[in-house]
Parts: C-alpha cells; sequence; structure tokens
C-alpha cells in the first residue's frame, strides 16, 4: 500500500511541478471548446444543441494529449525496470500510474468543465448531468489511454500511433458521456446514459491494468 | 549441480537476443558475502546477463535457482531480494535526490519511518548531502551515478546488481562504492557487477563472458550449443 501511494503521490506530484501535463492539457481543452464555438458562429441555437458533444470530444482529444507522456519518461531512464522489479506488482503500479494521470488530467478537465458550458451556452439545468458524466467517464479515458500506451512504447511516431489505437476505443466513452446531456433527454435516458458510462469504467479498470502490465513487460524484454 | 541452500546460482543459462544467440551454458555461483565481476568485450552479454539475473528477461535455456529453488517458481520473491542498479539512473529532474531516495525506499515497500534513517546514510555514503535538495536537473552526470547508487542503501536488498556502477564516478567516489560493496559484503550481501574499470574487491570472482559466446572454442560448450540451436529451430 506504501508502494501503491508513493508511486500515485510522486507521479501526481510531477504532473502538478512540471506544469507541462496539467496546465497543457487544461490550456488545450480550453482552445479547442473556444474554437469550435469560433467556428459554428454566433448561432446559440446551434452551438446550444452540439456543445455536450464538444466539451466530450475536447475532453478526449486533451487526454489524450499526455498519454505519451504516461511511461515514456520511466521507459527512458529506466525507471520502468525498477517499478517492474520492486514489491509492488505491475498491474497495481500501473493503476498507481493511471489513477495519478486521472487526477492530473481527467480531474481537472472535469472541475472547468462548468466554464466551457458557459462558451457553447449549455442549458443550466444539463450542467450536473455534464460534470456527473465526465467525472464517471474520465477514468475510462486514461485506463482505456494506459493499455495503448503501455503498447506503442518504444514506437517511432508514438504520438500519431497513439491516437489512432486509442480514439476508436474512446467511442463508447463519448456516446453515453455526450447522450447523457442531450437535447431532449429525459430524465431516465440520462440515467441510463450515466449507468452506461460507469459500468464501462468499471470494466476498464478491471481490464485495462492486467492488460497494460502484460504490454509494459513485453516492452521490457 | 545442486546449489546449497541460500545461494545464488545460474545452471546452464543461456541468453538470445532476437535471432543472436549472445551466450549460452552460462553456470555461476555466489554464495553469501560473495562478489562476481563480469567482463567482456562490447556486446558480450554483461547486461543481458545482469537483465536475466534480475529477471527482466527469459533466459532461453537453463535456469536461476535461489535458495535451493527454480527462480521461476517464486518469482516476487526472489525479486524482493534484489537491488538493481542498470546503467540508466532512473533519475527524475523535476524531484530532489532526497525525494527520489524516499520515493524508491517507499517502492520497495519500506515505511518512512524505517526508510527515513536510511535515506540520510545513503546521502551521507555517496556524499550527496550538499545537493540533497538540489532538483536533480542541476546535478550532474556524476551526482546522478551517485544517486542511483545511494538508491543501495536507501532500499538494501541481499543481492546487488551493477551495471557499469563507476560510469561517470571520479576516484573518490568510487572508493565510496568500494567502501558500499565491501560493507555490504561483510554483512553477507552478494554482488554481481559489470564493469570495465578495475574495482578493489577483495577475494572476487570473475567471469569472462566472451567464454560463453558462442564459436569460443570450447569442444564440450559447443556440442551444448549446437544442442540448443537444433532444439531451437
Amino acid at each position: 500500500m506504501a508502494a501503491f501511494l508513493g508511486l500515485f503521490r510522486r507521479d501526481f506530484g510531477l504532473a502538478l511541478r512540471q506544469g507541462g501535463d496539467t496546465g497543457l492539457v487544461l490550456g488545450f481543452f480550453v482552445l479547442v471548446v473556444v474554437l469550435f464555438a469560433f467556428g459554428v458562429g454566433p448561432e446559440a441555437e446551434t452551438l446550444r444543441r452540439i456543445g455536450a458533444g464538444i466539451i466530450w470530444v475536447a475532453a478526449l482529444l486533451a487526454a489524450l494529449l499526455s498519454l505519451d507522456r504516461l511511461f515514456q519518461p520511466d521507459y527512458e531512464d529506466g525507471g520502468l525496470d525498477l517499478m517492474a522489479l520492486s514489491g509492488l506488482p505491475l498491474e497495481f503500479g500501473v493503476l498507481a500510474k493511471t489513477a495519478a494521470h486521472w487526477a492530473a488530467t481527467g480531474l481537472p478537465l472535469t472541475a472547468i468543465s462548468p466554464l466551457l458550458a458557459l462558451a457553447v451556452d449549455l442549458d443550466p439545468a444539463t450542467l450536473p448531468l455534464l460534470v456527473l458524466g465526465l467525472l464517471i467517464g474520465t477514468p475510462a479515458l486514461s485506463l482505456i489511454g494506459s493499455v495503448a500506451a503501455a503498447l506503442t512504447l518504444g514506437a517511432r511516431r508514438q504520438g500519431v500511433l497513439l491516437s489512432l489505437l486509442v480514439l476508436p476505443l474512446y467511442v463508447p466513452p463519448l456516446i453515453f458521456g455526450a447522450g447523457a446531456v442531450a437535447i431532449g433527454a429525459d430524465a431516465s435516458t440520462a440515467r441510463a446514459n450515466l449507468l452506461l458510462l460507469g459500468a464501462l469504467t468499471l470494466a476498464a479498470l478491471a481490464l485495462a491494468p492486467w492488460a497494460c502490465a502484460a504490454a509494459l513487460r513485453q516492452a521490457l524484454e | 549441480m545442486k546449489a546449497a541452500a541460500c545461494d545464488l546460482a545460474a545452471e546452464g543459462i543461456a541468453c538470445r537476443r532476437g535471432e543472436r544467440l549472445v551466450f549460452a551454458g552460462l553456470s555461476f555461483r555466489l554464495m553469501a558475502g560473495g562478489a562476481l565481476v563480469l567482463v567482456g568485450s562490447n556486446g558480450s552479454g554483461k547486461t543481458s546477463l545482469l537483465r536475466l539475473v534480475a529477471t527482466l528477461i527469459e533466459p532461453a535455456a537453463g535456469r536461476l535457482v535461489w535458495d535451493g529453488r527454480p527462480v521461476a517458481a517464486d518469482r516476487a520473491a526472489y525479486r524482493a531480494q534484489l537491488a538493481y542498479v542498470g546503467h540508466q539512473d532512473a533519475v527524475k529532474p523535476a524531484l530532489s535526490p532526497r525525494e527520489t531516495l524516499r520515493f524508491w525506499a517507499a517502492l520497495r515497500g519500506l515505511p518512512p519511518r524505517r526508510s527515513a534513517p536510511l535515506i540520510e546514510a545513503a546521502l551521507a555514503g555517496f556524499a550527496l548531502e550538499a545537493v540533497a535538495d538540489w532538483p536533480c536537473r542541476w546535478l550532474s552526470a556524476g551526482q546522478r551515478r551517485r544517486l542511483a547508487l545511494a538508491r543501495l542503501i536507501a532500499a538494501p536488498a541481499p543481492i546487488w546488481l551493477l551495471d557499469e556502477p563507476t560510469s561517470g564516478l571520479d576516484h573518490d567516489n568510487q572508493t565510496r562504492l568500494e567502501a558500499a560493496v565491501a560493507a555490504h559484503r561483510d554483512g553477507g550481501g552478494r554482488v554481481l557487477l559489470a564493469t570495465h574499470l578495475p574495482l578493489a574487491l577483495a577475494a572476487a570472482d570473475s567471469l569472462v563472458l566472451d567464454d560463453f559466446a558462442p564459436g569460443a572454442g570450447d569442444p564440450e560448450r559447443e556440442r551444448a550449443l549446437a544442442e540448443h540451436e537444433a532444439r531451437f529451430w
């Protein structure tokens, strides 16, 4: 447990201290949403209809942006070898790193999403659903992304490969996350979407660390 | 050949990287307090052997034995005995040496109460007190190397696996390393290290890896290699 917390604390601390990670992700998230708002033009009606989708797509892209830094630095400086040899099973090591990734990206994204909802003129009544959806869904983004980050470790053009692998897998969270906030969705539709989103996150929590650890072991060979 | 209790032994191990056989038919035994120095030309497999003994790569043939039991039977118990310093330092530029050691000690499962005095001893052992709270991005290559070596003291383990531990170290620090290795061996620890520079190690065995390369001449080993090749392909 001490090892799990130690790893989480170090990775979270590094993400905040280097600034690059959390700051970059938030900046990117804000910019994409604002660009959409400018691109769609001044018609508030159109913007309101597609607003939730924009915020979710921007969140996916922002989460994707930081994934290549998840294992790459440890892989390059030999830290991954030491992680694999520590008393902590690699599956839990991966979980600690992924949790730190979420706390440094997914959580701040969720926290500033209400502000961006203003930019796309989202109905204030749907705001809790948007935030709740992001809170439930962003862990799945980090977990799914961790597998792809481990698989592409050491590859040339890792970033591009990573996007190609990860973005199709982000479709289900996108559908259910944006579906919960969609115009005309009644309470039961929203509830069903959020429950499915929760199921996705739980499934990713159960499967991703194992797949990710297996991919990392392969990379260390 | 049967290893006695509490021994680390390799029995006829072979290593294959891609399609190339790096070495084969290699055996050694490392007793409590023993040191084994790996020597050999570049590419003879010193790093591969260390990574193999660290269980980071699998032997293509043969097996490792720890405490009379094959390592493959209980890898986690064996890994708990290891401290590995590869030729990369695993130092994060944004953390200070003290934070780095605290983290590695925590990852080895040491509670902060126990690791705090060890960390101070590790910083002192490699003369890093003066820079202990600087971010590591300000450290020189030699200082980073010493920080990597200080892990050995901050998170103690009975088997040390050191890959070129002297690279980047000046003479004084090489002496510090020799002192740390001697203290470790006096306490019953084992050291397996690869190096190009002669280190002052009392009663250390050495293993010349070029002797185990394919085509190194020994007819007995050539036969073993041919058999291995025949089975593999």
